[in-house]
C-alpha cells in the first residue's frame, strides 16, 4: 500500500502529459483520483447546495461542519479506538444534533432577512465554531487510518487503486442516486420541492414548513459531517481546512449551478479533473486551473451549467 | 449621506486629522504604530463601502485587491528596485486592472451569487500568491521590502501614511458625493427603476468595483511597506470577511462609519488579544449582535440615540 500511494505520489510531481498519454494506466489512476476527489467534495457541495436550494441561505458554516466530521471520526476512532464506520455515522449525528442547535436557535430567525446579513451571520457561527474546535481538540494535526480491509489496493486489471478510494467512487453516485429518489419520489421529497418554489402556498396547504427547512437544514450538515468522515483518512483533521473545503464548495456549486443536485454532482466532478489532471500537466497550479474553468463557464453560462437563470427584478 | 459635507462635520474632520497628526508627539512608539494600522484598514474598509454600501452590492473578496497593490508596490520596489512613486502608481494601477477585469465577471450577476463569486476571485488571487513562490515568496511571504529611506522610521511613515490617507478618503468623499455617486444610490435603492431611467446599471456597478478595487489596493500597497512584507494571509477570503465586519460596525449607510468601525474593531482587537486567544469567537459575538441589534452600525445607533435626545 505505501509503496503504491509512493508511486502515485512520485509520478504527479513529474512532467506529465506525455505520461498520461504514453501509460495508460498512469492515465487510469489519474482518472480514479479526479473521480474519487469529485465524489467526496460532492457530499459536502451537495449538502451546501440542498440548504440553499430550499432555505436560500448560503451557509459559510458548511465548511466548519465538514471539519467536525473529521475531527468526529479521529476521536471515535483513535481516542475512543471505536470502528471507522461508526466514526463516520457519528459524524453524521453528531453534525445533524449541531444543525439542529443552530437552526433552531440562529437560522430560523434570519429567513425573512436580506442575504448580506444571512451570510454573515453564518461566517459568525463559523468564527465560533472555529475556536470551539480548536477547544475540544487542539491545534495539532491528527492522522485517521483506514478503514479496516479497505487499507490495501484492488487489482482492477488495468492497474492497482486504493480500495478506499475506490470505495469513495462508488459511494458518491450512491449518494447522488438516494437524494435525487428522495426527492423525485417521496412525499417529503415533493414537499421539499414545493417549498423551493412557494413558500407562502405551501403553509397554506397546512403543510409545516418550518419543519422542512429544518429537515433539509439537517440532512444538509449530515452530508457535510459525513463528507468530513470519509475524507478524514487522507485528509488530516485540522484547524483551518474549514476555510479551504467551503471555497472548493463554492466553486463546484457555481459551475454546476446553485440548488441543483446534479449540477453539484457534475460540478464535483469536473472540478476532480481539472484538479488531478491539471496538476499532473503543470505541477503545483492545481488550484488556479479550477479557478479558470469557473471564469470559461461563467462567461457562456453566468447561472452554471445545471442552473436557471436569476428570476428577475430584484 | 447625500448631503454636502455639513460645517460640523467638516469642523470633525479637521480636528480628527489634526488630533492624528499630533499622534506621534506623545512619544509612545506603539501609538504611532497603532494609528498608523488604524489609518490603512480604515482606507480598506470605506473603499470596500464604496461597492456596499453605494452600489448595495456584497463583496466578500475585497482582500485580494489589497493584497495585489501590496504585493505590486512591494516586488517592484524590492526585486526590481524602482522607487516609490512609480511602483505606488503601479500598484495602483494594478488593483484598478484586476478589479476591472473581475468585476467584468462579477456584475454578470447579482445579491448572492455576486457574493460568492467575489469570494472565488479573491481565492484565485490567493492560489497564485501562494503557488508563485519565485516571485511573491509564496507561504513564506515576501518578506524585507525596502521602503524607500525618507519614509523608512516610524514617525515619517506615519505622516506618510497620514497623508495618503487623507487624500485617498478626500477623492473617494468626492467619488461618492458626485452625480456618479448619487447614480449608484439609485441604483443600490432600486436596480429595475434605475434602469428604466436610462442608467447602465451594470456599467455602474462595474465602477463602483473598480473604485473600491483601486482605493483597497492603495491600502495594500500602504499596508505591505508598513510591515515590510507581505504575507498570504492578507487575500484569504476571512481577511475580506473581517474588513466586511470592520465596515458593518461603523455603519455601511454612512460615508466615514467604516473609518470609524476599522477603528473600533482594530483597537477591540488588540485589547482582547491581551486576554485571550478566542479573538474569532469575539468577533462572532460582535458580529452577530451588530446584525441582530444594530443593523446601521454605530454610526447609525449615534444618529438613533441623538434623535432620542433630540425630541426629549
Amino acid at each position: 500500500m505505501d509503496s503504491l500511494l509512493e508511486f502515485i505520489r512520485v509520478d504527479i510531481g513529474n512532467p506529465g502529459l506525455a505520461m498520461l498519454v504514453g501509460n495508460p494506466s498512469f492515465a487510469f489512476i489519474q482518472l480514479m483520483n479526479s473521480v474519487s476527489m469529485g465524489m467526496y467534495l460532492f457530499t459536502i457541495a451537495a449538502g451546501l447546495s440542498l440548504i440553499f436550494g430550499v432555505l436560500k441561505v448560503i451557509n459559510f458554516a458548511h465548511g466548519a461542519f465538514y471539519m467536525f466530521g473529521a475531527y468526529i471520526v479521529y476521536s471515535v476512532t483513535q481516542q475512543l479506538e471505536l470502528n471507522f464506520w461508526l466514526g463516520v455515522l457519528a459524524a453524521g449525528i453528531g453534525l445533524a444534533a449541531l444543525a439542529i442547535v443552530i437552526e433552531r436557535g440562529l437560522f430560523q430567525f434570519l429567513y425573512d432577512k436580506e442575504h448580506l446579513m444571512q451570510l454573515l451571520l453564518t461566517f459568525a457561527v463559523v468564527l465560533i465554531l472555529g475556536d470551539l474546535a480548536k477547544v475540544i481538540w487542539g491545534t495539532d494535526q491528527y492522522s485517521v487510518s483506514y478503514p479496516d480491509g479497505m487499507d490495501g489496493a484492488l487489482n482492477l486489471g488495468v492497474t492497482y487503486y486504493p480500495t478506499y478510494r475506490l470505495f469513495l467512487c462508488i459511494v458518491g453516485p450512491a449518494i447522488a442516486i438516494g437524494l435525487w429518489l428522495f426527492v423525485a419520489k417521496t412525499r417529503w421529497g415533493r414537499m421539499t420541492r414545493a417549498a423551493t418554489q412557494d413558500r407562502e402556498m405551501l403553509a397554506a396547504l397546512g403543510i409545516n414548513v418550518p419543519m422542512i427547512y429544518t429537515g433539509v437544514f439537517i440532512a444538509g450538515s449530515a452530508l457535510a459531517g459525513i463528507g468530513g468522515a470519509l475524507a478524514s483518512p487522507f485528509n488530516s483533521p485540522t484547524p483551518g481546512m474549514d476555510a479551504t473545503v467551503i471555497v472548493d464548495c463554492f466553486v463546484i456549486v457555481i459551475i454546476g449551478g446553485l440548488g441543483s443536485l446534479w449540477g453539484s454532482f457534475f460540478g464535483a466532478l469536473i472540478y476532480g479533473l481539472v484538479y488531478n489532471f491539471g496538476s499532473v500537466i503543470v505541477p503545483n497550479w492545481q488550484d488556479v486551473f479550477a479557478f479558470l474553468l469557473l471564469m470559461a463557464v461563467l462567461l457562456v453560462r453566468p447561472w452554471g451549467l445545471f442552473g436557471r437563470p436569476e428570476a428577475g427584478g430584484h | 449621506m447625500t448631503q454636502p459635507l455639513s460645517r460640523a462635520a467638516a469642523l470633525a474632520c479637521i480636528v480628527v486629522l489634526v488630533l492624528l497628526a499630533l499622534v506621534p508627539t506623545l512619544g509612545s512608539a506603539y501609538l504611532v504604530d497603532v494609528a498608523t494600522e488604524i489609518l490603512i484598514y480604515a482606507l480598506f474598509a470605506l473603499s470596500l463601502n464604496v461597492i456596499i454600501g453605494y452600489s448595495g452590492n456584497v463583496s466578500f473578496g475585497h482582500a485580494a485587491y489589497f493584497a495585489i497593490g501590496g504585493y505590486v508596490n512591494a516586488i517592484l520596489l524590492t526585486t526590481y528596485g524602482w522607487s516609490l512613486l512609480p511602483a505606488f502608481v503601479a500598484a495602483i494601477l494594478a488593483s484598478m486592472v484586476a478589479s476591472g477585469v473581475v468585476a467584468y465577471f462579477c456584475t454578470r450577476l447579482t445579491d448572492i451569487y455576486f457574493a460568492m463569486l467575489t469570494l472565488a476571485f479573491s481565492m484565485f488571487i490567493w492560489a497564485v500568491a501562494f503557488k508563485w513562490r519565485s516571485v511573491t515568496g509564496g507561504d513564506d511571504g515576501f518578506v524585507g521590502v525596502d521602503v524607500p529611506e525618507l519614509i523608512d522610521s516610524r514617525i515619517p511613515f506615519f505622516y506618510f501614511t497620514l497623508a495618503v490617507v487623507t487624500l485617498s478618503t478626500a477623492v473617494l468623499w468626492l467619488i461618492c458625493h458626485s452625480a456618479f455617486g448619487r447614480t449608484l444610490l439609485a441604483v443600490r435603492e432600486n436596480v429595475t427603476r434605475a434602469g428604466f431611467v436610462g442608467i447602465d446599471t451594470r456599467l455602474m456597478r462595474w465602477s463602483a468595483f473598480v473604485v473600491a478595487g483601486t482605493f483597497g489596493g492603495i491600502a495594500g500597497a500602504i499596508f505591505g511597506m508598513f510591515h515590510h512584507g507581505m504575507y498570504v494571509e492578507s487575500a484569504f477570503w476571512t481577511q475580506s470577511a473581517t474588513v466586511l465586519i470592520m465596515t458593518l460596525l461603523g455603519g455601511m449607510f454612512s460615508f466615514f462609519g467604516p473609518a470609524i468601525g476599522a477603528a473600533t474593531l482594530f483597537v477591540l482587537q488588540r485589547l482582547t488579544n491581551e486576554y485571550t486567544e478566542f479573538w474569532p469567537t469575539v468577533l462572532g459575538v460582535i458580529l452577530l449582535v451588530i446584525l441582530l441589534f444594530v443593523p446601521d452600525g454605530l454610526v447609525g445607533l449615534a444618529r438613533k440615540i441623538r434623535a432620542r435626545l433630540g425630541r426629549a
